[in-house]
């Protein structure tokens, strides 16, 4: 064959395995408001930035006739490119072939491109669009999804991981993204579970559409299995985009800096943070009035909304943030929020950012459901998570600290680097009127009329105790500041930390309580 | 997140706070004192034997029901010593999770 002939062989070749399942398989997708594996992975990556890997690997199934079979790149598209200038690695599974089904050689495509990550220490993404299992290649597809899980793990805390579901992800296969640092989703497109409506129906008689069981609003809001929520794929690949300038390409290095800028909206406390304690705001105005370009980064929005949790930039460096919101459940802590604060601590730990905590929380939420649900095993891991993190810590404390929250929410027991407070700061054993309630139960008790009594000593323990300087006369706070320096203060403490080298001693690893 | 407009409100020791609840917490279950002398069923299932009658006194463990579900025979028993008062189920009845089938009370 002479070159040129050669070439175009290849060429056509190429080309055939670019058609996937075919025309009629990509009418369907395309009908169903998806794009192809090939679309996604260009939609995402830098123009011009993908190559691709193992296009002519083909299946190795031969039971159930399988053998005659041809299945374009065994029904799996991985590549490198970069975001943004960044490198990462990808795989997208074309669910125009066989359904997206995973057998051996399919896997092996995934563990190859995860390998490559991992071993060239660059994130990983992972488009997941797969009718699960291929049943004809039996017990090696199962192999091959082993194959996958161990990589997760041990790939986990070293690169980024990011999983995005763009169809089906059914049965074991769930347990990939389960394992990786952040989900996306897409409504109408995402659906997951470990058993599907069919399953339910019959062994249970519980009838439920594919959306209700594992949509992506169920998973975005209920099981908080999603951290990121969009209504169109084109949306979510912006989402993607936008974490990359974000995080770090692996735990060893800094995520890249950007030219600072100054906030946009300005601080003014007077117009957020009403003086009444138990009256609500949201939080995020703070958040965006202290960030670069006031620019926030939402993670898992509308699950457990009741503490926030995101990225921003601090003169020019991505910095995590921890926050109670008061507008949602009065910001109080439980076992959902307390599960997503505390990966999210993790995570910023592992990947070397500082973590700022703002602090306006009355307690935990009181209820049976709760109590039965763990809370304490919950709660226990935003004190583990704090804990254990050794990246600068930052706490400032708007409103409310009260009791194990107050400890909870990084205070200066669990090694915070700085503690701040604005003078609206309330850091008690517990609201005046539940102290008042306990200490002076016999007073009020015993008053010729008890609830003037009662009015009387919540106001002696809120003019005594409801303050920052109980605690700032103790050391547990640094200092007490106003409310319009708190971003000069933090850029000032970012800045001082940004060389902190702290040892904890050394152990194979800890045992968080999950 | 629900609607703002809607005023909701948290107590979290005596202090009452203004705020919006959300999907979860207004769909919570609320707590109920378990009833012993009601045998529910735990799963969704198939009722395969009913093997008591009404009057009868059991000790606890003896078997009184089998249950299919999950392609699997349940063995249904007594939790302690006591007569059965009354039986809501028949044989080859699928019935729904948390169904009373059966009714007793204690016998010392």
């Amino acid at each position: 064959m002479s070159l040129k002939r050669s070439i175009l062989d290849l060429r056509k070749r190429k080309d055939e395995v670019r058609l996937g399942g075919g025309d009629k398989a990509i009418e369907k997708q395309v009908a169903q408001g998806k794009l192809t594996a090939r679309q996604r992975i260009l939609a995402i990556v830098d123009e011009g930035s993908f190559h691709e890997y193992d296009m002519f690997v083909e299946h190795v199934g031969t039971d159930f006739n399988m053998g005659n079979k041809v299945l374009a790149g065994d029904g799996v598209v991985i590549g490198t490119g970069t975001i943004y200038g960044s490198p990462i690695c990808i795989y997208a599974q074309d669910f125009t072939v066989e359904g997206g089904s995973l057998g051996l050689m399919h896997a092996r495509k995934i563990t190859k491109i995860m390998d490559h990550a991992l071993k060239m220490r660059v994130p990983l993404i992972g488009i997941n669009d797969s009718g699960g299992a291929r049943i004809q290649e039996g017990v090696n597809s199962l192999a091959g999804y082993g194959e996958i899980f161990f990589r997760n793990t041990l790939s986990s805390g070293v690169i980024p991981q990011i999983s995005v579901i763009l169809g089906p992800c059914a049965g074991g296969a769930v347990y990939s993204p389960a394992l990786t640092d952040f989900v996306f989703v897409v409504e109408n497109i995402s659906k997951m579970f470990i058993t599907g409506p069919a399953v339910i129906k019959s062994v249970l008689g519980e009838d439920i559409s594919m959306e209700a069981l594992g949509g992506a609003r169920v998973h975005a809001e209920i099981t908080g299995n999603a951290h990121f929520f969009a209504l169109s794929e084109k949306e979510c690949f912006e989402q993607i985009k936008t974490l990359i300038t974000y995080i770090p390409w692996n735990n060893t290095v800094r995520a890249k800096a950007f030219p600072p800028q100054e906030p946009k909206t300005k601080l003014k406390i007077e117009n957020i943070v009403p003086a009444d304690v138990r009256m609500p705001y949201d939080i995020r105005d703070i958040i965006k009035s202290i960030t670069d370009a006031s620019e926030f980064f939402e993670i898992m929005e509308l699950f457990a909304a009741n503490i926030v949790i995101g990225f921003g930039r601090m003169n020019g460096e991505t910095v995590g943030f921890v926050a109670n919101q008061p507008l949602v459940l009065a910001g109080v802590l439980d076992c959902d929020s307390s599960d997503k604060a505390a990966r999210f601590i993790r995570y910023c730990n592992a990947f070397n950012i500082p973590i700022i905590t703002l602090e306006d929380m009355p307690g935990y939420l009181p209820g049976v459901d709760q109590e039965h649900a763990g809370v304490i095993r919950h709660g226990a891991k935003i004190l583990y998570s704090y804990s254990e993190a050794t990246v600068p810590k930052i706490t400032v404390i708007i409103r409310k600290a009260y009791g194990g929250g107050y400890i909870a929410m990084n205070s200066r027991h669990l090694r915070a680097d700085f503690v701040f407070a604005w003078p609206t700061a309330e850091i008690a054993v517990m609201g005046p009127e539940g102290a008042a309630n306990i200490v002076f139960r016999k007073e009020i008790a015993e008053a010729a009329d008890p609830e003037a009594m009662r009015q009387q000593k919540i106001q002696e323990y809120k003019d005594k105790f409801a303050n920052p300087y109980v605690a700032a006369s103790k050391g547990y706070i640094d200092e007490v500041i106003e409310p319009q320096e708190t971003r000069k203060i933090l850029l000032h403490a970012l800045q001082i930390s940004m060389h902190k080298d702290i040892q904890s001693p050394s152990k194979k690893h800890g045992l968080p309580p999950f | 997140m629900a609607d703002q407009e809607n005023k909701q409100y948290i107590i979290v020791h005596s202090a009452k706070y203004e705020t919006t609840y959300n999907k979860k917490y207004l769909n919570r279950k609320v707590w109920e004192e378990p009833n012993f002398n009601l045998i529910k069923s735990f799963i969704p299932g198939t009722i395969i034997d009913i093997l008591v009658k009404v009057g009868q006194v059991l000790n606890g463990r003896d078997s009184i029901v089998v249950l299919e579900a999950m392609k699997m025979y349940t063995d249904v028993q007594m939790p302690f010593k006591g007569k059965i008062v009354k039986i809501n189920i028949e044989k080859g009845q699928k019935i729904p999770k948390g169904f009373i089938m059966i009714e007793i009370e204690p016998v010392a």
